[in-house]
């Protein structure tokens, strides 16, 4: 009943001597909300451009959709709609423009272009800016338009690196409120990155833990919780993690030492 | 066919956008045809080769389009620095849709720029020899157009930031360019240049535009019209195979 819409084992990606993401395995339901968190550097954004086409992985399989990302490119990006964590957005393009070269790339009916473009983009409260140019908006706007843009094609699952970053309180409310009734309603999959513990916690049905690469955790929040006998999943990510702060820039000795602290703990 | 559009329209969307894009695209040009063909249009009538700007204006609009092309090939350093090319990238189309997309919209705006320096060379004294040859000679600035932005796709898709960007500019453009015979006669050069001369893509475009406007023709037509035609078709493939490896 419930079928996997992503199913990934053994996954692995090295840049030279680093190993970025390191033998992952895991699943998705379709419908759920899953959120993938770790420290900085921890290798989210590493495995959300591998199941994405952006990037090959060094070994590892992926399924998305029923589809593999290495051999059948173009079924998988049709299956998915993308907020990357930096800025993809052409600044000179207004944002209806923005708006209408992402349909057309993704070839949304015209007869359906306008209303689908009116319709998302009153939602996320962009509609009388929509003929400003991009670089005229704020962080926020932004990040509201590639939102409203990365749904315009009727996805099934849907990948957001830290789509809240830089939000205010409220917008970031009225995005997870929305996020999850497209999960409910129209049973989007949900994949997103966030630094913010309490959104996990609050929206997440499943909730895995990358640090250094390796998936340390996978459970719900309360599953979690229990686990590590705290209250918060942000005490439940400390737990896991460590309390350390991650430098990108580790020498490989430093990485080494990481990695040895990590197995201590255990 | 809607990707290739798309892409298109977006260049030159942010092309008109840009004001100062289109002035300073023709600022340098127009200091060229003026110092240089006025500068040294004396020198060349005495030496009894005639008219000076009739011999300059080609290799300017050759030059135009050489430095704009390139330059809206490269730009895709721009688009992945500020994330754009991402978007497209995981878009259910064809790498190659792509490339011919932002190669035609680059194409077509060296192309603008051309013909506004053609228009301005007019203004400073230039004639061509027959107006019946223009179609021809735009058929000229076409393949230069699309030959240089292939050619700086391609090289953009090898780039992973602007710090290539300033060595490509001085060790292949200007090189394509002071050494094509936009600026200088090919007949009776030393050995060496003319060799090089012979090498630079760019000579043929100069040659095949000179030989359209200006009626004076080195290489000779059907061999600057043949070479263009294969470079174009090599660059481009090229350019596409390499824009297809870009991973993120
Ligand atoms: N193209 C690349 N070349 C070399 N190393 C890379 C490349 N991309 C990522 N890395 C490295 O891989 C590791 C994982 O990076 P990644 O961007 O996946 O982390 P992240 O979990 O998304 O972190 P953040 O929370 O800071 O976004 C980092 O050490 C990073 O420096
Ligand atoms: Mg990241």
């Amino acid at each position: 009943m419930n079928e996997n819409i992503i199913e990934v084992s053994g996954l692995t990606k090295r840049f030279g001597d680093l190993v970025a993401v390191n033998d992952v395995a895991f699943t998705v339901t379709a419908g759920e909300i899953f959120a993938f968190l770790g420290p900085n550097g921890a290798g989210k954004s590493t495995t959300i451009k591998m199941l994405t086409t952006l990037l090959l992985p060094t070994k590892g399989k992926i399924l998305i959709d029923g589809h593999d990302p290495v051999s059948d490119q173009d079924a998988v990006r049709r299956s998915f709609g993308i907020v990357f964590q930096d800025p993809s957005l052409d600044d000179e393009l207004t944002a209806y423009e923005n708006m209408e070269f992402h349909a057309i790339l993704y070839k949304v009916s015209p007869a359906q272009r306008a209303k689908k473009i009116e319709g998302l983009m009153k939602f996320v409260e962009l509609w009388d800016r929509k003929d400003g140019l991009v670089k005229t908006f704020s962080g926020g706007m932004k990040r509201r338009l590639e939102i409203a843009r990365g749904l315009l094609h009727d996805p099934r699952i849907f990948f957001l690196d830290e789509p809240t970053l830089g939000l205010d309180p409220q917008t970031r409310n009225h995005i997870w409120s929305y996020l999850n009734d497209l999960s409910k309603k129209d049973g989007v999959t949900v994949f997103f990155t966030t630094h913010y513990m309490e959104e996990a916690e609050k929206i997440a049905a499943r909730v895995a833990i990358i640090d250094h690469g390796r998936i340390v955790a996978c459970d719900s929040p309360a599953g979690l919780k229990s686990k590590t006998k705290t209250s918060t999943l942000e005490e439940a990510f400390l737990n896991l993690t460590g309390h350390e702060i991650r430098d990108e820039e580790a020498t490989g000795a430093d990485r080494m030492r990481q990695h040895r602290q990590m197995w201590a703990r255990r | 066919m809607t990707t290739i559009y798309i892409l298109w329209l977006r260049q030159l969307k942010r092309f008109f956008r840009s004001r100062s894009r289109v002035l300073g695209s023709v600022a340098q040009p127009l200091l060229f045809l003026i110092a240089l063909g006025f500068g040294f249009g004396p020198i060349y009538q005495r030496a009894g080769r005639g008219n000076f700007m009739e011999f300059l204006a080609p290799g300017i609009i050759s030059m135009t389009i050489l430095f704009s092309s390139v330059f809206n090939g490269i730009e895709i350093i721009w688009d992945r620095q500020f994330g754009f090319l991402k978007e497209t990238l995981v878009a259910p189309v064809s790498r190659m849709g792509i490339m011919l997309g932002r190669t035609a919209g680059g194409a077509t705006v060296s192309l603008l720029q051309a013909l506004l320096v053609f228009v301005l060379s007019m203004a400073v004294g230039f004639r061509p020899a027959s107006w019946g040859n223009l179609p021809l000679a735009l058929v000229f600035m076409v393949l230069i157009a699309v030959l240089f932005t292939a050619m700086g796709t391609a090289i953009a898709s090898l780039l992973e930031d602007f710090q290539g960007f300033q060595v490509i500019m001085n060790f292949l453009v200007q090189p394509l360019f002071f050494l094509s015979g936009a600026l200088f006669p090919l007949e009776g050069l030393p050995k060496a240049l003319g060799i090089v001369a012979r090498v630079d893509l760019l000579s043929y475009g100069v040659d095949g535009l000179r030989a359209t406007l200006a009626g004076i023709s080195y290489f000779g037509l059907g061999t600057d019209l043949v070479v263009l035609m294969l470079a174009s078709l090599v660059v481009l493939a090229v350019g596409s195979y390499l824009f297809s490896k870009i991973q993120i």
